[in-house]
């Protein structure tokens, strides 16, 4: 089912001066519950700007957006509802900690959502084991915390809202690769048990290629497509072109396919590739 | 959003008012005001207005942003004005009214304490439309100069200007950033009672202060490696240098303000 569209969603800048510019251009697009979604695209693509639409931080200049079919800003009271249903995570989010104790960090969305204090003890407590914060930490100040863990606590605060909706803009940048995979997979268990839909915003081809299953591109301003992640990667060409690349894996098996090596399309995960050319070397070994 | 929020109102150009030596600028500013008070007379605003009009001309600011500086200062306009109307008294009485009279004493001083604050306000925010923030620092920091003989620490003040204007436009961005991700979490900003609206800032104040020390101390980190000692036998990217054209626009200046004083003796 639809659970969140947009119709010629556009927003310009500084309208009407000379520093005006489109950072949004007329896009539309449908998306469904219980997805895995990836959004790739470069610095400037129009990618931030879209994401913070989805949950009314900014209001179009022209165009809708709808949640459930309804038009968030038809009723600017159910705003404050938009955004608990839609969990917006910014870059580095580490920055916007500001409580006493991570606990009571994570607890400022569901009070503000007018919880009861039985229902916001048990959602800190699951979206802290969701992202791997022990009960120890939950009582530290959030100050006192290494970097991934700041970033894990400000990202469980959002979770803690149950949106329907997780937007996370790069929620790896600056982790190193084992705490990059680590998030990853939690973000993706997460997803998983919460049945909900995740949009995560990336700029690593191969993070996206292993843990989403459609993909939204943007260029220029403009939505490039928006698909199962799959079909997009087969646009290897189109994708290389707006200066994007397909994830490196990719890359070597076209180019072993083209030196007419049997290899099936799709591979794009390390996995796959490798299971791929398993089964070959064995039938060559038969 | 908090974006629109400018201080600080240079308005780029590339006029001669703009290519001025700054602390000239900041001189020939302070002859201005001079020039201004230096007697009651209307010659004084005549004199006054004609500088004006010929700076606003040279520089090449649309009137609409000189406009925009008289905005705020209205309010005070409007009850100068009124005061004045109100409280001097003459023997010429144009209008009364029970116990309150409009003299023709009145009406002038009014119309002048106007036209001279108007004079005033466009007149030395030319300074600022046509001084970059940093330049500007750089000349005071050159004017107060004499200042480091009385061990005044000159180019520490002026150090500390420069970074404040810096960071100012990074720390509205970052403002920005912070309110939108308290938002998402639902906070509301922009309701209830006072109290309510006074807790609500604590979620904003706090990341900006931490994040405000943590910026401080990069900086005075990336200042440190680059063997920042203060100003002790610094040399400068952007040297001062007087040319003609600022010695000219002094005296210039210098004439409307002797202009000004004796017209005043003259005709008292």
């Amino acid at each position: 089912m639809a659970l969140l569209q947009t119709e010629g969603l556009t927003y310009t800048y500084s309208a009407g001066t000379p520093f005006e510019k489109t950072a949004v251009d007329h896009v539309t697009l449908t998306i469904e519950e219980n997805t895995m979604c990836g959004v790739i695209g470069h610095t400037g693509s129009g990618k931030s700007t879209l994401m913070q639409h989805f949950n009314g931080l900014l209001k179009p200049t022209e165009g809708k957006v709808l949640l459930d079919g309804q038009n968030i800003w038809a009723d600017k009271a159910r705003m404050r509802d938009v955004r608990f249903q839609v969990g917006l995570v910014f870059q580095y989010p580490e920055y916007q900690l500001f409580e006493e104790t991570v606990y009571k960090d994570i607890a400022f969305g569901p009070r503000n959502m007018g919880l009861s204090d039985d229902e916001i003890k048990h959602r800190v407590l699951a979206s802290a084991d969701a992202l791997g914060l022990s009960r120890d930490m939950l009582k530290r100040s959030p100050f006192a915390l290494s970097g991934g863990q700041k970033r894990r606590a400000a990202i469980a605060g959002v979770i803690a809202m149950r949106p329907r909706l997780l937007i996370l803009d790069e929620p790896c940048a600056g982790l190193d690769p084992k705490g990059r995979a680590l998030m990853l997979r939690q973000i993706r268990d997460y997803q998983r048990n919460s049945k909900s839909t995740v949009l995560l915003v990336s700029h690593s081809m191969e993070d996206v290629a292993e843990f989403t299953e459609k993909l939204l591109v943007m260029s220029k301003s403009k939505l490039f497509c928006f698909d199962d992640t799959p079909k997009v990667f087969r646009r290897a060409e189109e994708l290389s072109a707006l200066g994007l690349r397909v994830p490196q894996i990719a890359s070597v098996m076209g180019e072993l396919r083209k030196r007419g090596i049997d290899l099936p399309q799709d591979l794009y995960t390390v996995e796959a590739a490798r299971d791929a050319l398993l089964g070959l070397l064995r039938k060559e070994a038969v | 959003m908090l974006k629109d929020i400018t201080l600080g109102q240079y308005f780029p150009g590339n006029s001669v008012i703009h290519r001025m030596d700054p602390r000239f600028k900041i001189i020939c500013t302070v002859l201005f005001i001079v020039m201004l008070f230096a007697g009651n007379s209307l010659w004084t605003l005549v004199i006054g207005a004609v500088f004006v009009v010929m700076a606003q001309l040279l520089s090449r600011i649309p009137l609409k942003m000189s406009w925009k500086s008289l905005k705020p200062i209205l309010p005070i306009l409007v009850f100068t004005a009124v005061l004045n109307l109100l409280f001097i008294a003459d023997d010429n009485i144009l209008w009364q009214w029970k116990f309150i009279k409009i003299t023709m004493g009145g009406v002038h001083t009014s119309v002048f304490m106007i036209v001279r604050i108007v004079l005033l306000i466009t007149g030395s925010s030319l300074l600022t439309y046509t001084t970059s923030p940093i330049l500007l620092t750089d000349a005071i920091e050159s004017l107060m100069n004499p200042l480091k003989k009385i061990k005044f620490p000159v180019h520490e003040m002026a150090m500390m200007m420069s970074i404040a204007l810096r960071f100012i436009p990074t720390l509205i961005e970052e403002t920005d950033k912070i309110m939108s991700a308290q938002k998402a979490r639902g906070a509301s900003l922009d309701s209830g009672k006072m109290m309510e609206r006074i807790r609500a800032l604590i979620p904003i104040l706090i990341p900006l202060f931490v994040s405000a020390f943590r910026r401080a101390e990069e900086l005075a980190t990336a200042m440190e490696c680059r063997c920042y000692r203060g100003g002790e036998g610094r040399t400068r990217l952007r040297q001062l240098r007087a040319a003609p054209r600022d010695y000219i626009a002094f005296v210039i200046c210098m004439l409307f303000t002797a202009a000004s004083v004796t017209v005043n003796i003259l005709f008292k």
